[in-house]
Order: C-alpha cells, then structure tokens, then sequence
C-alpha cells in the first residue's frame, strides 16, 4: 500500500517538533523513497584517494543500493562510474578494490573502457555499423557520476545531477575532516587495511543517531565499559600505568555531566558532533615523540590547536561517522529498512608513530567488531528498538531532549552535550533531502 | 614428560569447558600472558599493526567472561550458548626439549541465542607451553575461512 511515494506532504509529515513517526525505521516503502530521493540528493562517501595510489586502481562502493567504481585514471584523475557495463548491465567490478591495469574489460561480451570510462574497444565492432549504434548511451562508455569532489582525499559523490553544491552541503563540517589529516605531520591519510564489517539487523538511521546520544554510554555500556573498569580495579595490583585499552574503555563511564559540559556542535544539512570542549579521547596517553614531529611540522601553537581538537563523533549526514581523533570512520550503509551493513575503516596518520595506529586499530577492534562487547550491548538495543516500534500504542519516537521552541533549522550552534538537538538536526535534513525533487514528481503526475 | 596426547586432550578439554560454559575453567588454560587471536586478515603476521577482530589478554578475556554474567549484560538475555565440533587435531610441533607445542585444528563451531542459530567453520591453532607438568595456552588464534564477511553478533568463544 503506497502511502508515501510521490507524496512531500506525507513525508514531511513524519518528522514534527521534537518527534518522529516510527514509520521512518520500519516502513519499507520509506526505505525505497530514501534509496531514490535521498541518497541520491545527498553527498555520500565513496572512498579514499589512498585506496587509488597508482593508475589503473579501483573501489567499489554503493550509494543507497546504486553500485558505483572509482578509478584512477593515467592522468591521475579520479573518475566515479555506475558500476555496470553499458551493454547488458553486468558489474564491471566485483572486487571491493583492486587494479585493473589499463583498462576495464567486461568478463561478459569483452567490451573495454580506459580507466576514465570512455569506450576503448567492442568485439566485432562493424557489427554496430549502420544500427545507430552511436546514438545510444551505451557508446559514450562506462556512465559517469557528473557530481564528484575530493576533499583532502576524501571521495565525495552526489548522484542527482541537481542539487545543493559539495561547499553548501557540508560547509564548515570539513573542519573534522580536516583535524583528522592535520593530524599526521604530513597532513596525509591512508587506507592501508581492509575495514572491520559489521551486519546490523536494524535501520541505518537508529545507527547514525546513537553516534551523538549521549545519554546511553553509561547506560548500555555498563555491561562492557563498566566492567572494564570494574576488572581492572580487581586486578591492577601496584601497576602504575594503566593498559591501552582500559583506557579506551574506561571515558564511555563517564558521567552525565562530562557529556552535559563537552557540549554538541550542530551544522546545517543534518551534520553534527559531540565533543566540543573536550570527550571520551582526551586523556589518552602521549605517543613518545609524536608532539615533537607534529611541532616541527606545524609550528608549536598550530601543532597545540590541532591536538587540542579531540572531538568525539561526528556525523556527516546522511550515513558515515568521522571520530578524527582517533582516524575511524563508520561507513553505515542500508541494505533494507531493517539491515545495515556498517564497515568501520582506520587511517593511518602518514607519518606518525606506530602507536598511533595500533591504538586506533584496537579501538576499532574494541567498539565496532561483530565481537566487540561494546557493539553486543548497542545492537542489542537497535534489535529491540526494531522489533518494540512494530507496536501501534504509539507511533512516535521521541526526541524532546532540551528541545527549546522555535528551535532554529540549518544553523551552526554549540549547544549542552545531551542534547537530542543533533538528531532532530539529522530528520530536518533527512526531510528536506526526501522531498527537494518530489514536488516535482507530484507536479508531473497531475 | 608432555606427549602428543597431552596437546590434544587440552583442545578437546577447552572445547568442552566453552560448551558447557565454565569460563573460569576456560581462563584457568590460559597462560598469563595468553591471547586470544582472531586475524582479519588471510595468513595474517601482525596482531597489533594489521586489523583483527579480537587480540585479547587475559585482563580483557575476564572481562568478557564477566560481562557474560552481568545483570545490566542485555545482549545475554537470553543467554547466548555454543557447540564446538573439532576434526582431530594435527599436531604441528611437539618437543618438550625445545618446550615447543603446537596444533592445528580444524573445527565448526555454532552459535546460538533465541531463536538464532549461526555456523562458523575455521582453524583453530594452540600454541602452548609447559607450566609444571602441564599445558598452558600461549596463543589460540581463530581462523575464520570468512574472516572479512559481515557477521551480526559473535559473543561467546570459538
């Protein structure tokens, strides 16, 4: 029963003061509105450019459920495709990356396209003589995604031909992007691993909100971070120094009023972070030597302000987390209203100690593994958030968490860091994104 | 003297403590300076600079093992339960004069809660050391042949 396609009003329904209708986690149709209004209005990741050192190099990525390639061109240049060969449709890559030396060849009919996606060469080629075979789409070769922007290796794709420009869209959200790379001597970032993947039988969005909830750390991660904490005092005996990883554990028992005070920052568009004044990775111990290589590469005060930045998640709207201070990002991508398939990658800071890398890796390890303890105790509660908002008692989620009237849309404000502000932020977004080009489906329908 | 026996009467041993949930018997194997490795990666070297699933200390294995009793542990109610189906381990190493002991299993192991049942097949490999007269775990390191798919929740042991 289609209740909401071609309908702004229906959609825009769902998100009200404070509250959303449940049906944006568990309605399928919603979830194919998202898949074709959504995402495709929306800037979404794709991959790094380290992933793409030398020519010929490649990823596949998906945008909502649109498989898409990125390459590395001879030139030098990147170029993102639709992910299927022009012919019959068949995936040009299946691979998650690779190299595919100076050109793709379809495994199928033998069609090949030089790494910027032009048509190189069609078996029996005067077979296509005289059929007007040069006025289809399929001889401009591999079709390209028009909207693409790198940001400090960051790959960016919007597939909608019109929308909100890459500058508008994020604006001064970079800024943790740009922590994160500021944060290697170098001020680069690799890819130099696979990523930890994760199946979440919940919807995407239940993720993207819990990176700025703030009042369930002490809550649901009793059961893990709390006993961290708990064993660790059992067990430390007279050692002095405590181990990496009980410091990793050990900020998410911090108290309400740690969150209350380090604050949320909100941007337009539905981006956001926790963590302003300070956060859960502050006070991890020093890497030796790390300080005196960020300081003769940036001078003493800049090499200070970058370290100082230790902002906690942030959100890129619609579905990756940014945790600059530890160089993870969490890439939520929607497999249906009810499945998630979440990869969590590490960056390496180029040029930095070691350390710094492996501690990443094991937070990573520690909070986003399908055997993290942490990760137990938050799928635990999307699970039943999926299965409790199938009851029709009440079909709203509440979001009124220092919720002021007349709360102000798509602007910049740091606010108390319990705020449920963030993720009201995310549904006026989610709202605007969902809608931009359906009135002009209603118009067309009419 | 430790004999080939000994090696593989310890992995049957392990694999029935997990079955029947009597973790601290489990921890009892381990050495203290014991890990518990799951690599992520194929033939993977590095435990530390390479990602893993798991890289864990008997500190953090406790933790687990207490976590999985705990009243507010929600992901444990209900109780998640295991089966350990091992094929007879081959024994890599066993020289008590170098103190080397070592063997690879290769198992199917099973994991349920609720009404969910997932099935996960690898290869187990001990690396052990005498303690007395007896043997201690140094390293379990799990090989999943699908170490990279996307798993929902593992939470008790393979």
């Amino acid at each position: 029963m289609a209740k909401y396609g071609r309908n702004a009003h229906a959609v825009a329904a769902l998100v009200r003061e404070g509250e959303v209708h449940r049906d944006v986690y568990v309605d399928p149709e919603i979830f194919e509105l998202e898949m074709e209004h959504l995402f495709p209005n929306s800037w979404v990741y794709v991959g790094h450019a380290s992933q793409l050192s030398k020519p010929g190099d490649f990823v596949t990525a998906t945008i909502g459920r649109q498989p898409v390639l990125a390459s590395r061109h001879t030139d030098g240049s990147i170029h993102v495709f639709y992910n299927r060969c022009p012919h019959k449709g068949v995936k040009i890559a299946s691979e998650p990356c690779g190299n595919t030396g100076k050109f793709f060849r379809c495994p199928y009919h033998a069609w090949s396209f030089k790494t910027d996606g032009a048509l190189l060469a069609i078996p029996l080629k005067k077979g296509y003589e005289g059929t007007g075979f040069a006025d289809t789409q399929a001889s401009g070769g591999l079709s390209k995604v028009k909207n693409v922007v790198i940001y400090r290796d960051f790959i960016f794709a919007r597939l909608s031909d019109n929308g909100v420009s890459f500058e508008d869209y994020f604006g001064e959200s970079l800024s943790t992007i740009d922590n994160m790379a500021d944060r290697s001597p170098e001020g680069k970032l690799a890819v130099v691993a696979t990523p930890i993947r994760y199946m979440h039988t919940c919807n995407w969005k239940m993720l993207v909100e819990n990176q700025t909830d703030t009042c369930h750390p002490m809550v649901a991660h009793e059961s893990s971070a709390g006993t961290a904490v708990k064993v660790w005092k059992r067990e430390q005996g007279d050692s002095t120094e405590t181990p990496m990883a009980v410091q990793l554990y050990g900020p998410f028992m911090s108290p309400y009023e740690f969150y209350e005070q380090s604050g949320i920052r909100i941007w337009p568009n539905g981006h956001g972070h926790t963590g302003v004044a300070n956060s859960i990775h502050s006070n991890y111990s020093d890497v030796t030597g790390y300080l005196d290589q960020m300081v003769a590469a940036y001078g003493e005060t800049r090499a200070h302000e970058i370290l100082g930045e230790v902002r906690h998640n942030t959100v890129y709207f619609p579905n990756i987390m940014v945790k600059g201070a530890v160089q993870i990002l969490r890439n939520f991508i929607p497999i249906a209203v009810d499945k998630t398939l979440v990869e969590s990658w590490v960056y390496r800071l180029v040029g930095a100690p070691d350390k710094l890398y492996e501690r990443a890796l094991m937070y990573n390890r520690f909070i986003n593994a399908p055997t993290s303890i942490v990760g137990h105790d938050d799928l635990e509660m999307y699970e039943r958030a999926q299965e409790g908002l199938k009851s029709n008692g009440n079909q709203w989620v509440n979001l009124r968490r220092l919720y002021e009237s007349n709360e102000e849309q798509d602007v910049t404000a740091v606010i108390n860091g319990t705020s449920e502000r963030q993720m009201r932020n995310q549904f006026h977004a989610w709202a605007k994104f969902m809608t931009m080009d359906m009135d002009k489906h209603v118009e067309a329908a009419e | 003297m430790i004999t080939e026996k000994a090696i593989t009467d310890l992995i049957y041993r392990e694999a029935e403590l997990l079955d029947t949930m009597q973790w601290q018997e489990w921890l009892d194997l381990f050495h203290p300076e014991g890990r518990y490795w799951m690599p992520l990666e194929w033939q993977q070297q590095d435990p530390v600079l390479q990602p893993s699933l798991m890289y864990e200390d008997l500190l953090l294995l406790k933790v687990r093992v207490e976590r999985l009793s705990g009243e507010r542990t929600f992901s444990q109610k209900p109780k998640s339960r295991c089966h350990h189906l091992l094929q007879a381990p081959r024994i890599v190493a066993c020289d008590p004069a170098a103190g080397v002991f070592k063997a690879r299993t290769s198992y199917i192991y099973t994991e349920t809660r609720g009404d969910l049942l997932e099935r996960y097949s690898g290869w187990a490999s001990h690396d052990l050391v005498e303690v007395g007269d007896t043997l201690k775990i140094k390293l379990k390191r799990v090989d999943l042949v699908n170490f990279d798919a996307p798993f929902g929740n593992i939470q008790l042991f393979m």
